[in-house]
């Protein structure tokens, strides 16, 4: 790791005002930043540590949604009963020790095309709550590690909609327990979600297709007949565009029939 | 250079450390506990694992200065005072729970931490529950097995495989 400033504030106004230095990254759980800086993939002046600043912990439901503080660890996550689609996605992402450390918010700000975080919010319809701002999951997302997010803003919460009924059913890659595709399936009284992560080079997407033959009829079987292009799909010693293209189809179908 | 304090194994550490500097470094080169291993460096080995706050973390992927004022317990905190080991370090020599033995912290440190939040878990539980812990010399059974052991359950149906 190159040497860098630290600092750990214990409230968000303070967080903000260290990150107005272009130097600066904010630091959450660090397992993705903290290996991405050992191999000096990455080289901040100064890291602003989130996991200091109580404003930014905690679970709580509001009407008929589960709102998560940012730096929230997915153990955590996995432990509510309010979602538990939600909790099965946390339980399963990385490792019990990763999952102690790591936070929503570190995951959706990182937007990792693999990560299952994303796919959970774009396909809840969940709203990415910042320090300024508040952004729906569709105009979040904007590419692969690329989001809505400016310099030094900060996600503070994320506002899930619980649905009426979800599934996520994931491809894991054995060695980095990453997706190696995942596929969210949800319902909510107005309409159906889809979304995939793991599979296209754009980062997560919503599966219009599949929403639209499961509002419809809300079966495995309506969407056995879909396919999508493995032209934009990620290709890699895993698997090719193809092969993922077709495990879209395989994931959505079991998220479906997971769902019931 | 930042200053932190913390709490190991029940006694005030403190020092000044790089920004950068990870939370094993300064448990093994700051104040010499080195029980806790570096294996892969890379978070996947779990030979690092220690308890911070009671949770079980990847001494290798978080910042010493991220455990500041945090309580932080290593393998060398397991055993009593007079040497007697935990139950868990007891039930891995009992089963031959280790053969090389680099792996071994961070699979008692992780036990430790699935048994007190899962005091009777089945195999599957225990077996899920070392996914991020890799052992290179021998595989899982015996490890498994002490856990099963350490927490009470009988474990003559176990297999050998």
């Amino acid at each position: 790791m190159y040497a860098f400033e630290f600092e750990r504030p214990s409230t968000l106004a303070d967080a903000v005002a260290a990150l107005s230095d272009g130097e600066a990254q904010p630091l959450s759980g660090g397992q993705t930043l903290i290996p991405t800086l050992k191999q000096r993939l990455a080289s901040p002046g100064k890291l602003v540590s989130l996991t200091g600043i109580s404003e930014l912990q905690g679970i709580r439901v509001d009407g008929g949604n589960l709102s998560i503080g940012a730096a929230t660890p997915h153990a955590q996550v996995a432990a509510q009963d309010h979602y538990p689609v939600l909790a099965h996605l946390a339980a399963n992402i990385g490792d019990p020790a990763v999952r102690n450390r790591g936070t929503i918010g570190g995951s959706l700000a990182n937007n990792d095309p693999s990560a299952c975080y994303p796919a959970a919010a774009l396909g809840s319809g969940a709203t990415i709550v910042t320090n300024k701002r508040e952004i729906a999951a569709d105009d979040y997302f904007t590419g692969m590690f690329d989001t809505a997010l400016d310099e030094g803003e900060i996600i503070t919460e994320v506002r899930f909609p619980v649905p009426q009924r979800a599934a996520y059913a994931k491809f894991e890659q054995p060695a980095s327990r990453f997706a190696l595709v995942g596929a969210f399936v949800a319902q909510y009284a107005d309409g159906v979600r889809v979304a995939v992560t793991g599979a296209s080079n754009e980062g997560v997407f919503r599966w219009t297709e599949a929403e639209k033959a499961l509002l419809a009829n809300f079966s495995a079987d309506a969407v056995s007949g879909l396919t999508l292009d493995g032209a934009g799909m990620i290709a890699d010693v895993h698997g090719s565009g193809d092969y993922r293209a077709h495990l879209v189809g395989v994931m959505t179908r079991r998220a479906v029939a997971a769902a019931g | 250079m930042p200053k932190v304090s913390m709490t190991v194994n029940g006694k005030p550490a403190s020092g000044e450390v790089e920004g950068r500097t990870l939370l094993v470094e300064f448990i093994r080169e700051n104040l010499g506990l080195t029980g806790t291993h570096v294996g892969c460096d890379t978070s996947q080995c779990g030979a690092c694992v220690v308890h911070v706050d009671g949770r079980a973390v990847k001494s290798c992927t978080m910042l010493a200065a991220e455990a500041d004022g945090a309580q932080v317990s290593t393998i060398e905190g397991m055993a009593a005072a007079d040497g007697t080991l935990n139950p868990i370090q007891q039930a891995f020599q009992d089963h031959h729970g280790l053969q090389c033995g680099f792996c071994t912290p961070g699979m008692v440190m992780s036990a430790a931490a699935l048994l007190a939040e899962n005091p009777r878990p089945s195999e599957a539980e225990v077996r899920d529950y070392l996914e991020g812990n890799i052992c290179r010399c021998t595989g899982y059974h015996n490890i498994v097995k002490a856990i099963m052991a350490a927490s009470g359950q009988d474990v003559g149906q176990i297999a050998a495989e």
